[in-house]
């Protein structure tokens, strides 16, 4: 019988399906106990039904690009008749009456859902502290938060419990949980991936997209992942495109920004210094370092955090206890059952932005908040159109630090919202970004995880997959394991 | 965290029946406090210039996004029935709303 080796990828896992050295079913077995054996540790799984995912991989065409493939779920994306809540006790008994489209795509693709990973409430959060039901814990430091908020998705990435997952981002929720894990994640372009059956936070942010061991395999689900859906009127519908068609190529000629605002006083001295011998490696590999600037970054957190919790104050508006998930017991007419269920459904940050978000949209404060928010962002939109007319590529740290410990931000909304610093502009303009490890930093005497973030211009994932998989190619930063 | 007043007060508990939301008072006051400090942030956009700059809602614009006009499957009422606290005769209960 074969079994599978934790952090294989999926392209020799592929392989390996294959030429029959491993049925689907043995690897989806292998992995539910490797999860049963790790993951006590971390917890990033929040539930799996291992029996549905054995038939569905029993059935699997091997011929399909992810023929037999499992690929964990974030909580906020629905898997048919899988339990789905966002992290969040407001939907407490809810169950996915449908797939949504990413889900979906992969299943076309051969790929079987398996597990339904933790995250901080409704996306809210860095540190996936916000979840309603269990901590996730940092592979490498399991008294360290795993990043958020799809802390689950790249926590199990990263401890070998999942080939890859599938997250959502709408300021940072792939790409900083890849890089305090160190694993790769990937922000695809506002539009690339449809929304349709991801729980809404802000729809002009939001975007689902891959958390992968390796760049290729970011690559693989990408090209499952990406297309125009009917289902939601924002994706787009563009050439069919292959996502690994630029992997092998190398770097010569491209042009690399290195914003200067996004290297200030103030950073992990090991992030730093990881990420400028990473731009380093970049320019020997034939890359030409350019610095540019993007004078609007300052406004950034600002800007999103007014355009958020906005957005998320309308779309959580749906939870109201009358159509799904709970409804409180307390309630004597249906204002009071408004007003209770969502008292007992909701976390405190969800709460927070509820009341900040319908603060700058209320009358007398629109237009000095969310329409001045608007208007800054069409600013930060065009810093980065400016940037891409001069470089192919702009390079920056994932994150100003590395994993932070339980605790040490949740009394401070403000200093939690300030560590999405650099990642935050990129969903506010809609381009891709991708983080992937670059190093690691020692932090009170452990080494932990340091993520280079790449941003290309709308719909340039695949000039991202080619200079992160020539980065990853000449560096080992990838193969480094945690010790479980 | 930070314990200077903020500059910035806002009126949590009106906030909070727009929202239809109930809050403690433990929460209204720590949300007060923090919602403050947030928007004492936030004022720093006052600094820019933005007269005659557009708005942007979407990042990536699309405009008339209109769909052929053809009848489709729904899902089906008993499942999205099932996901309901209370339902009777195909229909969703909620208190009375008039006596």
């Amino acid at each position: 019988m074969g079994t599978f080796t934790p952090f294989t990828s999926i392209a020799e896992t592929r392989r390996l399906l294959r030429s029959k050295e491993l049925s689907p079913v043995e690897l989806l077995e292998s992995l539910d106990q490797r999860i049963a054996a790790v993951d006590p540790k971390i917890g990033a799984y929040i539930e799996r039904d291992l029996e549905t995912a054995k038939k569905e991989a029993a059935a699997a065409d091997l011929n399909k690009p992810l023929g037999g493939i499992p690929i964990g779920i974030k909580d906020a994306i629905s898997v048919a008749g899988q339990p789905l809540q966002s992290a969040s006790r407001i939907l407490d008994g809810y169950n996915a009456p449908y797939d949504a489209t990413a889900v979906a795509r992969l299943r076309a693709a051969g790929a079987v859902p398996f597990g339904r990973l933790n995250m901080d409430e409704f996306a809210m959060g860095s540190s996936t502290e916000n979840s309603a039901f269990q901590l996730t814990r940092n592979p490498w430091d399991t008294g360290r938060i795993p990043g958020g908020s799809s802390g689950g998705s790249a926590a199990a990435v990263a401890s070998g419990t999942a080939l890859a997952t599938l997250g959502s981002d709408t300021g940072g929720s792939i790409r900083q949980p890849a890089a305090l894990c160190g694993c790769v994640g990937l922000k695809p372009t506002y539009g690339r991936v449809s929304r349709y059956g991801l729980i809404a936070f802000a729809s002009s942010l939001d975007q689902i997209g891959p958390l992968t061991s390796t760049v290729e395999d970011s690559a693989l689900l990408m090209n499952a992942l990406a297309g125009r859906d009917p289902h939601d009127s924002t994706s787009l519908e563009l050439p069919d495109e292959d996502f690994t068609a630029e992997i092998g190529k190398d770097l010569k000629g491209l042009r690399i920004g290195v914003p200067k605002e996004y290297f200030v006083d103030g950073m992990e001295s090991g992030v730093r210094s990881a990420v400028d011998a990473a731009i380093k490696q970049i320019e020997s590999l034939g890359a030409e370092p350019v610095e540019i600037s993007l004078p609007h970054t300052e406004y950034a957190v600002a800007v999103y955090y007014i355009i958020a919790a906005a957005e998320a104050s309308a779309n959580l508006a749906r939870f109201d206890g009358v159509r799904y998930g709970r409804r409180s017991n307390e309630a004597k007419d249906l204002a009071s059952l408004y007003a209770k269920t969502r008292a007992e459904g909701f976390g405190r940050e969800v709460k927070r932005r509820i009341i900040l978000g319908t603060y700058v949209l209320s009358s007398g404060y629109y237009d000095a908040y969310y329409l001045r928010a608007q208007k800054v962002r069409t600013l930060i939109r065009r810093d980065f159109d400016q940037a891409f007319t001069k470089v192919d590529a702009i390079v920056s740290p994932t994150s100003p630090e590395t994993a932070f410990r339980f605790g040490e931000k949740t009394d401070d909304p403000l200093k939690m919202y300030l560590a999405d610093i650099f990642t935050i502009a990129t969903n506010l303009a809609g381009i891709c970004g991708l983080s992937l490890p670059c190093g690691f930093s020692n932090r009170d005497g452990v080494d932990l995880p340091v993520g280079l973030q790449l941003l290309g211009r709308p719909f340039g994932e695949s000039r991202l997959l080619r200079i992160g998989h020539a980065y990853e190619q000449a560096t080992e930063w990838h193969k480094r394991r945690p010790v479980l | 965290m930070s314990t200077d007043a903020p500059h910035h007060a806002v009126d949590v508990p009106y906030l909070a029946r727009l929202a239809r939301l109930e809050l403690t008072q433990e929460e209204i006051d720590l949300f007060g406090g923090q919602i403050g400090r947030i928007l004492d942030h936030v004022e720093q956009m006052n600094k820019l210039d933005i007269s005659g700059i557009e708005p942007t809602a979407h990042a990536i614009s699309v405009f008339d996004v209109i769909r052929e006009d053809g009848v489709t499957e729904s899902l089906p009422k008993a499942t999205i029935l099932e996901n309901a606290p209370h339902n009777a005769n195909g229909l969703f209960l909620v208190p009375k709303v008039l006596d």
